[in-house]
């Protein structure tokens, strides 16, 4: 384990980008833990006699119209978005790899069926898409993971189903089946850990993008209520004070969306590269 | 060529049908009685809710019901809205040059710079240059749509007051618009109204831009990743020898070849404008389909979000297609699939 470890931290040092943005990212999910002991003040409690008060020593990112410190709102925020984003990644990684591997071990019938489905998804706008279903489902959070998952499922089944396909004739595949494993334990004990690390990447780059998603759906007044500290809301929420000149209401909350997008995204750079040097660019 | 194009075409047809049997399924069979989303909300009497149960067939098994939707849907009935009281048929159409005018401008803004600059980085790899275009398009995937909207509009329009107020389309005090196209920037030029023209323009500088900059990195990072491949290739090296001028042998023949891959990601790259059209529309108060649609969503009117939502698909099936066969015309080698 102690040799693993090693690797990896030889392999970051030779990055630092890829460093920078797991550091960054790690930093993010502890801010997301811990936001209660991290935040200053109450996100929710208003002040209105400090409203919209510009950065200060005393509210490092100012107050919103309802004179609540949008530090606070922010820490507090990273817990809303993350917990959306890895919900729904996981989501769809779990049904996507599964679903992808059984139509790239099985062919056939099951493949045919499944790909024209994907295919039928593929032929909406994404965001779009997440739209109606959230329109179709309901507007709760709970719909926003599930409009989320939905919209990046079509990635993983085919991610899934082109590397389980390359690998099915593999020797080792051939030992296990003929080791008497059943098709579904090839599969879920064999197939699936073998093709995880390069899903690994496919997650990291998918991270970024469903934070977008979601807090571009909560922009749009979808899934998330207004008292509730969320990037997307925060963002929405500070649109009406712009034109008269409250930046940090959106700039801040922006920077947070941001740079939790270039984390993810940088980390899923690296680890490609990592893992396979002929995709570098 | 019309061969090809026919057998693309009807190769298109399924994608089309699905979306519809798709779009039907999600309004129709999902948690929630579209009786009571198309009578008159929540509040409506439940003898209004079963008349209109009775007159949208839901009373009918599924299968009736889809033949009945496929048949409104090719006469072009797409239901009414309830906010605004109009067809919705005839409030998309309505909406759609707004929105479609902003897409075109953001697309050509995004493809005029995102050319250029992939050129450029990819014949001076590793310098500034490099660098600058690297970094450009990595802030600019990062940065939401409605984030860097409204910070382009504390710059432009707050701080140094360039930009005209950012709500809608036109200054009302500008003059009328012609319609002719519903695309203002030609209308106003096709009667020669440069004054309005220039106000038009002043309008859709800052949405376009918005956008254009959001899918700059995919065109710029693949303009710069197949420039440099071909740029490597046996073609260049043989116009160097014959000792043709670098402009030539990058724009005519490099840059050509290098266009195939931009083609064949501006598919998804639609995708994504589509999608960040709702964003954008809903920052500047477009008046496009977009923010129609999304009014109709957050008050539980759902015609329009359904006929909105199959206008989408049905364009981005649309470019996909067009995408393919202009494939074909960039690079004959191609077959259609």
């Amino acid at each position: 384990m102690s040799g693993t470890l090693r690797h990896v931290g030889w392999v970051l040092r030779g990055n630092p980008m890829t460093a920078a943005a797991a550091v960054g990212a790690s930093l993010l999910l502890f801010i997301a833990f811990f936001a209660p002991w991290l935040a200053p003040y109450d996100p929710i409690a208003s002040n209105v006699p400090i409203a919209l008060q510009p950065p200060s020593a005393a509210h490092w990112a100012g107050t919103d119209q309802l004179g609540r410190d949008v530090f606070s709102r922010i820490l507090y925020g990273t817990r809303v978005d993350l917990a959306i984003a890895f919900s729904a990644v996981s989501l769809s990684f779990v049904i996507g790899a599964v679903v992808g591997s059984f139509c790239g071990y099985v062919g056939g019938t099951l493949d045919r069926v499944v790909g024209r489905l994907v295919d039928v998804l593929m032929a909406f706008p994404l965001f779009v898409l997440a739209m109606a279903l959230v329109a179709a489902l309901g507007n709760s959070i709970e719909n926003i993971i599930i409009a989320t998952a939905f919209i990046n499922l079509p990635f993983y089944i085919r991610f899934a189903r082109a590397e389980v396909n390359v690998r099915r004739n593999l020797g080792w595949v051939e030992a296990a089946r003929a080791s008497g494993d059943s098709d579904i334990s090839v599969v879920l004990r064999f197939l699936l850990p073998n093709i995880l690390p390069a899903m690994a990447v496919q997650i990291s780059l998918n991270l970024g993008w469903a934070i977008l998603n979601a807090a571009g759906l909560s922009f749009i007044g979808l899934g998330i209520t207004p008292p509730t500290a969320e990037w997307g809301i925060m963002v929405a929420e500070g649109a009406r004070f712009i034109t008269s000149g409250h930046w940090w209401l959106v700039a801040f909350p922006g920077l947070a969306l941001m740079l939790a997008v270039l984390c993810f995204n940088l980390l899923g750079d690296g680890l490609r590269d990592i893992l396979d040097p002929r995709m570098r660019t | 060529m019309g061969r090809r194009i026919g057998v693309r075409l009807l190769s298109s047809v399924p994608a089309l049908f699905g979306v519809l049997v798709f779009t039907f399924l999600l309004m129709r069979v999902l948690p929630g009685d579209p009786a009571v989303f198309f009578a008159a909300g929540a509040n409506a009497g439940q003898a209004e809710i079963d008349m209109v149960r009775e007159q949208m067939g839901l009373d009918k098994p599924l299968h009736e019901q889809l033949v009945r939707y496929l048949w409104d849907i090719t006469r072009g009935n797409l239901g009414n809205s309830m906010t605004t009281g109009q067809p919705v048929r005839t409030d998309l159409i309505e909406r759609l040059p707004a929105s479609l005018e902003l897409t075109f401008s953001a697309l050509l803004l995004a493809l005029t710079l995102a050319l250029p600059l992939g050129v450029l980085a990819a014949l001076r790899p590793g310098t500034i240059v490099d660098h600058f275009v690297r970094f450009l398009c990595t802030l600019g995937v990062c940065v939401p749509t409605f984030v860097s909207g409204l910070l382009l509009i504390y710059v432009f329009y707050y701080l140094l007051n360039w930009a005209p107020d950012p709500t809608g389309r036109i200054d009302i005090f500008a003059a009328n618009a012609p319609e002719i196209t519903g695309f203002l920037l030609i209308d106003f030029a096709l009667v020669r109204d440069w004054s309005a023209w220039r106000a038009a323009a002043g309008q859709l500088i800052l949405p376009a831009s918005t956008m254009a900059l959001f899918v700059l990195a995919p065109l710029a990072r693949m303009t710069r990743a197949s420039m440099l491949a071909v740029l490597g290739s046996d073609f260049v090296r043989t116009a160097k020898s014959l000792g043709l001028s670098d402009l030539r042998i990058i724009v005519v023949y490099a840059l050509r070849n290098a266009l195939l891959p931009v083609l064949t990601i501006s598919g998804i790259v639609f995708s994504t404008m589509l999608g960040a059209n709702v964003l954008v529309e809903k920052v500047f108060s477009w008046p496009g389909v977009a923010s129609y649609a999304l009014d109709a969503l957050l008050a539980s009117d759902y015609a329009p979000v359904q006929g909105f939502v199959l206008l989408m698909a049905t364009i981005f099936v649309m470019v996909n297609l067009l995408i393919d066969i202009l494939y074909g015309v960039a690079d004959p080698r191609a077959t259609v699939a």
